[in-house]
């Protein structure tokens, strides 16, 4: 599944999560981590290892640790010696564990990096794994234009030349920020949730015809710019069809698939004169009352059936 | 749908000034045409977008259209930049 074109390097994960580089190992830049997924070689180290998935990051606990102490001292070197011939990116010890020499003796024979943090080992596997998710999620590069209105995530599509980046600037000089202009960069970092930012190069530029190439933060301000967003709504922007039938209740929700999430979407016909910074507006607020307004519902009909339920008896 | 890999040959790469001439090239067509570079596809006649790949000397980007004039929109553009955009 994953695209082992994405990856971090172990390197990073050492500086990000201040581990203790305790084999001394150099090189941790040239170590790539291409899967999000961990691994607790409690059954490895016993000698099983059917499914085993060396691309994973190896955690050792307190449960590995206290086996590791009842087993004689050849049997960890032998041990310690399977699990890293199967040529592992890295083991992390957790909780400020006791490191067996036998460990760091076959590491150092593989040539396998052996870390340790003193975080408890379901904390630090929780962030690990949050961690990893973020920088090796799926991503595409998206033509289009992400913008913070009210707090929502709104990201702006439409072919070139419909309007997206006047749009932006006008939402910036009316308070909202700038995420990314022309291409934006999607990450999806978990399930139901979509990230958005700009390639660095062109971060916070935006490009006005007629105009140029302005640097938003320069002229707007740090308050008009943001690094990264999540995407909670994508508006269409399309020339005005004459024949064709624009939404006119708003009553049937319109989704877009990216990365295999739907996000809910509005088809927005654009026409001069009409002010699109004001609709996008609307429809961020709009988006906000659904999301609240349902939960609303759902409270006030909670208090109901309670009040009939009371009353029934 | 058709795509063509080209290498980048000129001194500068695809700075500034050459992106222009790239995305103005871009959209004198109907079709949808994306640079493609590494794991990033961008659309071709946009140029933040165009820039925001980094594009430099020895560069291997694949273009690729989707259209009508498709087939003329990845020749024009292959030819473009085997003209080193007409620099010098």
């Amino acid at each position: 599944m994953e695209n082992p074109s994405f990856f971090v390097t172990l390197k990073q994960v050492i500086d990000d999560f201040n581990l203790e580089n305790v084999s001394n190992m150099d090189d941790t830049d040239k170590i790539k981590i291409i899967t999000p997924d961990v691994n607790r070689p409690g059954l490895p180290i016993t000698g099983f290892f059917d499914y085993f998935d060396a691309n994973r990051i190896q955690i050792i606990g307190k449960v590995e640790t206290t086996y590791l102490q009842k087993i004689t001292s050849q049997q960890r070197y032998e041990s310690f010696d399977k699990l890293f011939s199967r040529k592992i990116p890295a083991v992390i010890i957790t909780r400020g564990l006791e490191v067996f020499p036998e460990i760091t003796e076959t590491a150092e024979k593989y040539k396998i990096p052996v870390l340790r943090t003193n975080q408890s080992t379901s904390r630090f596997l929780s962030s690990l794994i949050g961690y990893l998710h973020h920088w090796l999620a799926p991503r595409i590069t998206q033509h289009g234009v992400l913008v913070e209105v009210y707090g929502e995530g709104i990201l702006i599509l439409g072919e070139s030349g419909v309007g997206k980046s006047e749009t932006a600037i006008e939402l910036v000089k009316r308070g909202h920020r700038l995420v990314a202009d022309d291409a934006v960069e999607i990450k999806k970092v978990s399930e139901t949730t979509l990230i958005g930012c700009a390639p660095e190069i062109i971060r916070h530029f935006i490009e006005i015809r007629g105009i140029g190439i302005i640097d938003v933060k320069k002229i707007f301000g740090m308050g008009a710019v943001k690094d990264a967003e999540k995407i909670d709504l994508i508006i269409h922007l399309e020339l005005w069809k004459e024949n064709k039938q624009y939404d006119r209740l708003g009553l049937v929700d319109e989704y877009t698939n990216v990365l295999d999430i739907d996000v809910p979407s509005l088809t927005i016909p654009v026409r001069p004169g009409r002010n699109l910074a004001i609709i996008v507006e609307v429809a961020a607020m709009n988006h906000r009352q659904k999301k609240m307004g349902y939960n609303a519902a759902e409270e006030l009909n909670q208090r109901l059936m309670d009040e009939i339920g009371k009353g029934g008896l | 749908m058709i795509s063509k890999e080209v290498v980048v040959q000129n001194q500068v790469g695809l700075h500034a000034r050459p992106a222009t001439f790239f995305i103005q090239k871009a959209n004198e067509f109907k079709s949808s045409i994306w640079v493609e570079k590494d794991e990033r596809k961008v659309n071709a006649k946009s140029l933040l977008g165009v820039l925001s790949l980094g594009i430099s000397k020895g560069t291997k980007i694949t273009i690729i259209a989707d259209g009508t004039d498709e087939e003329e929109a990845v020749n024009a553009m292959v030819n473009l930049i085997n003209s080193n955009f007409s620099e010098q």
